[in-house]
């Protein structure tokens, strides 16, 4: 089951995600890449059904883009949040979308934030958050552990404990895990965490 | 569970000496998981208009949605005002209380026990002079007491609340 969790640290947010793409009893890929770059300060965490997550965000990503040249500004992370909250509301009583997403966001004005979305619309501010059944764990170390204006490293370690924790702890646990952060630089990916790396096909 | 226990919430409104008191839990949980302790449960119309609602909170509203509002507010002449209504709009005014949420048995129970007519937020003068204590905030103090004894036996609500007097 697919576990993704964030927090928001000092100026910044990061969020991390699990990279099994599994059918079944059978794991298709391990480094698929379910956080997305919403656009230059916007990460957005999404996991649950594969087919609605790619379609989904990926329609989130091209309307708020749409936004931008339309209206030469970008949508702050709220905006965003409360956009992709009201997609999923529209969408809930007719052909649902089964997307749980957290959305990390870095805005001049509010600073970083961090958004927990699931998938019946509920829209929530929080300073940590997580979903699937590593939340169970990264939540209680997060409780624990977190504090406000943690500095980069803090934050990155907090992380590192859980993913040790979901690993250790979880029976189907995810090996793999990718890292991304969101600062007034902007969003981009921090790292991978692989303890199983897949193979090359061998040369002919 | 039921969709409306799937967040858990406790509301109750409370009707004093020409004034209100509406107050709510802070816990948004996903059925067993605490997702956050600060949720507002609470929306102010304008100055002497409060609805609190209580149940499903990804509901989109215009459609038939699963909450149950909580509206208070101050009338004419500053008469308060409270009821609470169901998911279909059947309306409950009440002269005293009114409850929702998951909560809402023992808040029952509490706000029956502890409730009285004409309560008020102002600070009693006359007792002041006795005693070296004064008088807390009648109204206040009943509705933050029924609501936090009440919530303490359902998992589903709790972690502090949110208390508005007008």
């Amino acid at each position: 089951m697919e576990s993704i969790f964030g927090l928001v640290g000092d100026g910044f947010a990061v969020v991390a995600a699990d990279t099994s793409a599994v059918h079944s009893i059978l794991v298709h890929k391990s480094n698929e890449d379910k956080i997305m770059v919403l656009d230059s300060h916007k990460l957005v965490a999404a996991s649950g059904e594969p087919g609605d997550r790619v379609q989904f965000t990926e329609y989130i990503q091209k309307n708020v883009a749409l936004y931008q040249f339309r209206n030469g500004i970008p949508l702050t992370t709220a905006a965003a949040a409360n956009f992709t909250r009201g997609e999923l509301a529209t969408a809930l009583r007719k052909n649902p979308y089964m997307v749980n997403i957290l959305m990390a966001g870095f805005d001049k004005e509010a600073g970083a934030s961090l958004y927990y979305i699931d998938y019946i619309a509920t829209l929530h501010k929080v300073e940590k958050g997580a979903f699937g059944y590593g939340s169970y764990f990264a939540l209680s170390l997060m409780d624990r552990h977190y504090h406000s204006g943690m500095s980069v490293e803090e934050a990155i370690d907090l992380v590192d404990k859980c993913i040790i924790e979901i690993r250790s702890r979880l029976v189907v646990a995810p090996p793999n895990f990718v890292i991304k952060i969101v600062d007034k630089d902007g969003a981009r990916g921090y790292a991978w965490r692989e303890s199983i790396r897949d193979a090359g096909v061998a040369a002919a | 569970m039921s969709i409306t226990e799937y967040n858990g919430s406790a509301l109750v409104a409370m009707v004093g000496k020409n004034c209100f008191a509406i107050a709510s839990d802070r816990r948004l949980g996903v059925q067993l998981q605490t997702v956050a302790t600060d949720f507002k449960r609470i929306s102010q119309v304008h100055d002497r208009l409060f609805i609190g609602l209580s149940g499903i909170r990804g509901s989109c509203f215009g459609t038939s949605c699963t909450s149950f509002p909580v509206i208070a507010g101050l009338g004419d002449e500053d008469k308060p005002f409270i009821c609470t209504m169901d998911s279909i709009g059947a309306k409950e005014l009440a002269k005293d209380f009114v409850v929702a949420g998951t909560a809402s048995e023992s808040l029952y129970g509490a706000c029956e026990a502890m409730f009285k007519p004409d309560m008020v937020t102002e600070r009693s003068p006359i007792s002041c002079t006795l005693l070296s204590l004064c008088e807390p905030e009648e109204l206040f103090e009943t509705v933050s007491q029924a609501l936090l004894s009440s919530v303490d036996r359902d998992c589903l609500s709790g972690w502090g609340g949110h208390v508005f007097v007008v």
